[in-house]
């Protein structure tokens, strides 16, 4: 057995003890930063789930305007609330497109019906491969995408009323 | 008083480790009687530890809040079950339970340890005593489970909800055994790296040791798996997180050691690799309680966190492995392997057994610590997922349980039979199952549908080595590791079938509305409030039926008052073909509920494999214990072993 065979294991326990060191000894940021935002939008291309709905593509995003791209399903309890915020935000001509998670088409109508309609687009994803894709781990989040397709803001959770004037100047920002 | 006896004996047995360790000194160079001496040492120890233990249980049984201890993670409204529990719920009692094990152990070494030389046994338990040294360090100057709270408080600040839970008072204890039963491996590797004796009798002293451990972390790793599955109401049986991993990580290395330590029993073969194996097994054991206790990466374990006591696990782990690593390279050249191998025999099958578990080994320690790195390098933030995992785990895993299915057909030394022959059944068994897969559903993804198919072929093929003798008269290691094998099938079967047919429904629901999920149409019936010990719920009850008959299940959603948590307790019905998962969650203000069903067809066999494998371990354990107690009256010629 050669001498760096013998000794890989001790040389590789080190760089270890030391990257373990330089974690414990510098304190975590636990805010987490979308490391999407100022990247494009990964392509996907999602079918339609509502028969009077049209599908979404990454190719729609880029469409010269900003978009606002919400991610929601009708079985999660805060998008309820977050809908309303939605009309809000559509009434001042913001453009919102959604990526249902997880849902079913007579859900999603009910869901739709009962709470009010924001969306232009809404694409099926039905297995939660495009929210991962788009760095997104739960239901409600939203995507402020600008006219090139690059993702310019990230909103983790649902969008309240008072968070309107941020996603409108985060929206102008991205024109 | 209890408390102080606790601490006093505590103090005690690190002095008798102290002691130990220094004997060790002495007892290599000369006298019988440093080396007998060692042995009583070691018992004493062992008592003390668990003297001091008794006393930690004793003041959590009686909820005594003037023990800080308790005062934190105790309260007298909790069940009694989970009062005591609570003892090693907390990070000091779990680091006391945790040198309990290590230190009874070593006094089982000191009682039983006869095979290897009076010198690699002395220097064993010393290597032990200084292991134990670390953790009583730890425990007396930064973790005293005994410090008082004067004055005492009135009522304690309880336990962790989640915890709560009969998953809890097994789970730790059975997985700390085990990384202590790794942790006698170690010190043995060590002791035989020191006096150079590293021989088949070495091999057969370890292997009880490293087979009991092995037995407990897969009951452990297997019992934690169908506790984050019920208790944290995903549906899923395994996340890759951090600590799961951390788990994981040494059961792989005691496998691949379990497999090696067999060659160097029965060839005298692969010294440096297996000794390199034992220490490294141990480290993963060490590496996986610092990831728990620093909380250096967030999981869902996040709840045992301390970065200073991080930092202590840290300088212990970097002192023992180091010191273990530069006494491998300094030793390993004098370890004189034996003949080369045959390309065809027992030996190399071992061998390629341990490059895919270790290469496992390394994607799973290299996804866990990815993050980490580049943090460190780059700055940036990124978490690495099930999706890596099971992309480069899953085909590795398959590939292994294809050639576990072959190797245990082969002869030592050298095969000169067509052993592709016998496989023509579970090869059949294989195909049978893919055509059945095509024909259901021709959809199917491609790492379930070789799930089925090893799955099947290695269901017939772990009973070919009983095949082939007379299954009566076969040693019980040889059904041991049959049953093992066809664990392994079970298990894949189990997760091929939950990654293929498991139905999955999300909705939000209003009393009367009826859901359908797989070929069950579960009605929510009714909402209502509910109360327990120390926590009040709201409790759904959901009417289910596939066709005739309805079953009623009842998923609640509890909120804890001390401390304020809010926990999802799913309902889960277990049929012989599946389970039905239900959770509730939110209500949406309109007087709908949040509902998650799920069909899992055949979801139990997951833990059902687990089970047989460590019952096949067990087999094998009682087996060679059976030969330990009864070699002494056998005749030597009878002393000739045959190795499964």
């Amino acid at each position: 057995m050669s001498r760096a065979v013998r000794f890989a294991p001790l040389v590789l326990l080190l760089a270890i003890i030391v990257a373990l060191v330089w974690r414990l000894a510098t304190p975590a940021d636990t805010n987490v930063h979308s490391t999407l935002e100022g990247r494009p939008v990964p392509a996907f291309d999602l079918p339609a789930i509502l028969p009077n709905k049209p599908a979404l593509s990454s190719a729609d995003l880029a469409s010269g305007q900003p978009h606002l791209v919400n991610i929601f399903a009708s079985w999660c309890v805060p998008c309820v609330t977050e809908v309303k915020v939605l009309q809000e935000l559509k009434g001042k001509g913001v453009p919102i497109e959604g990526i249902a998670i997880r849902d079913r088409p007579a859900d999603l109508a009910d869901f739709l019906s009962r709470n009010g309609d924001p969306y232009e687009r809404i694409g099926s994803d039905s297995q939660s491969q495009v929210q991962i894709s788009l760095g997104s781990s739960g239901v409600p989040e939203s995507f402020v995408v600008d006219g090139k397709g690059v993702v310019r803001f990230q909103q983790i959770g649902p969008i309240e009323a008072s968070d309107v004037p941020m996603i409108l100047s985060k929206l102008e920002q991205a024109r | 008083m209890i408390a102080e006896t606790g601490l006093a004996a505590l103090w005690l047995a690190a002095g008798l480790a102290a002691l130990q360790f220094l004997l060790m000194i002495l007892g290599l160079r000369s006298g019988a009687d440093v080396r007998r001496a060692m042995r009583s040492i070691a018992i004493i120890q062992g008592v003390l530890t668990l003297i001091a233990f008794a006393m930690l249980l004793m003041v959590f049984a009686r909820s005594d809040m003037s023990v800080a201890l308790v005062f934190e993670n105790s309260n007298s409204a909790k069940p009694f079950i989970y009062k005591v529990a609570g003892a090693w719920g907390n990070h000091e009692g779990s680091m006391l339970m945790w040198l309990t094990i290590l230190a009874v152990a070593g006094a089982f070494v000191a009682l039983l340890a006869h095979r290897t030389s009076e010198r690699t046994t002395t220097a064993a338990l010393g290597a032990q005593a200084l292991l134990a040294l670390g953790f009583y360090a730890f425990l007396l100057f930064a973790s005293n489970p005994f410090a008082r709270l004067s004055p005492a408080p009135m009522d304690g600040q309880g336990l962790n909800p989640l915890l709560q839970d009969p998953g809890l008072a097994f789970h730790p204890p059975t997985l700390y055994l085990g990384y202590v039963g790794l942790s006698v491996a170690f010190s043995f590797a060590v002791g035989a790296l020191l006096t150079g004796e590293v021989d088949s009798r070495l091999a057969r002293a370890m292997r009880p040791w490293v087979l009991g451990a092995w037995i407990l972390l897969t009951l452990g790793i297997t019992a934690g798996s169908y506790w984050a599955y019920y208790e944290l109401g995903w549906g899923g049986y395994w996340f890759w997180d951090p600590v799961e991993n951390a788990s994981l990580m040494p059961w792989l290395a005691a496998t691949a050691l379990l497999h090696s330590i067999n060659v160097l029993a029965a060839r005298g073969a692969l010294k440096a690799w297996t000794m390199m194996l034992a220490v490294i097994a141990f480290s993963m054991s060490m590496v996986g309680t610092f990831l728990v206790r620093s909380g250096i990466l967030t999981s869902v374990h996040a709840f045992a966190i301390d970065p200073e006591r991080g930092t202590f696990l840290l300088a212990l782990l970097a002192i023992y492995v180091g010191a273990a690593f530069i006494l491998f390279a300094v030793r390993a050249p004098a370890l004189k392997e034996g003949a080369p191998f045959e390309l065809v025999s027992r030996e190399s099958g071992l061998v390629i057994n341990n490059l895919i578990l270790s290469v496992i080994l390394g994607v799973v320690f290299v996804g866990t610590l990815y993050p980490l790195f580049v943090e460190a390098v780059t700055g940036e933030k990124l978490s690495v997922g099930a999706p890596y995992f099971d992309a480069v785990a899953g085909p590795l895993a398959l590939l292994l349980a294809v050639l576990v299915g072959i190797g245990p057909l082969v002869a030592w030394r050298r095969e000169r039979r067509p052993v592709f022959k016998q496989l023509a059944i579970p090869a059949l068994f294989g195909i049978t199952a893919l055509a059945i897969t095509i024909i259901l559903d021709s959809g199917m993804r491609i790492l379930p549908r070789l799930g089925f198919t090893v799955g099947a072929y290695l269901a017939a093929a772990s009973f070919l080595p009983l095949a082939n003798r007379n299954p009566i008269r076969a040693p019980l290691a040889t059904w041991g590791m049959a049953l093992a094998h066809f664990g392994i099938a079970v298990a894949l079967a189990g997760m091929a079938a939950n990654a293929a047919f498991s139905s999955e429904r999300l909705a939000v629901a209003k009393p009367g509305d009826i859901l359908t999920v797989g070929p069950w149409s579960v009605m929510l019936a009714d909402v209502t409030p509910t109360a327990g010990k120390n926590w009040t719920a709201i409790e759904a009850e959901l009417r289910a039926s596939r066709g005739s008959g309805a079953i009623t299940l009842a998923p609640e959603s509890r909120f804890y008052s001390d401390p304020p948590t809010e926990t999802s307790e799913s309902a889960i019905r277990t049929f012989w073909n599946g389970q039905l998962y239900t959770v509730i969650g939110k209500q949406d203000g309109s007087g709908a509920w949040q509902l998650r069903l799920w069909w899992k067809p055949f979801v139990t066999l997951i833990w059902a494999g687990g089970a047989l494998i460590a019952i096949g371990g067990a087999l094998a354990l009682l087996g060679r214990l059976w030969r330990l107690v009864w070699w002494p009256w056998r005749k030597r010629e009878w002393r000739q072993e045959r190795y499964a």
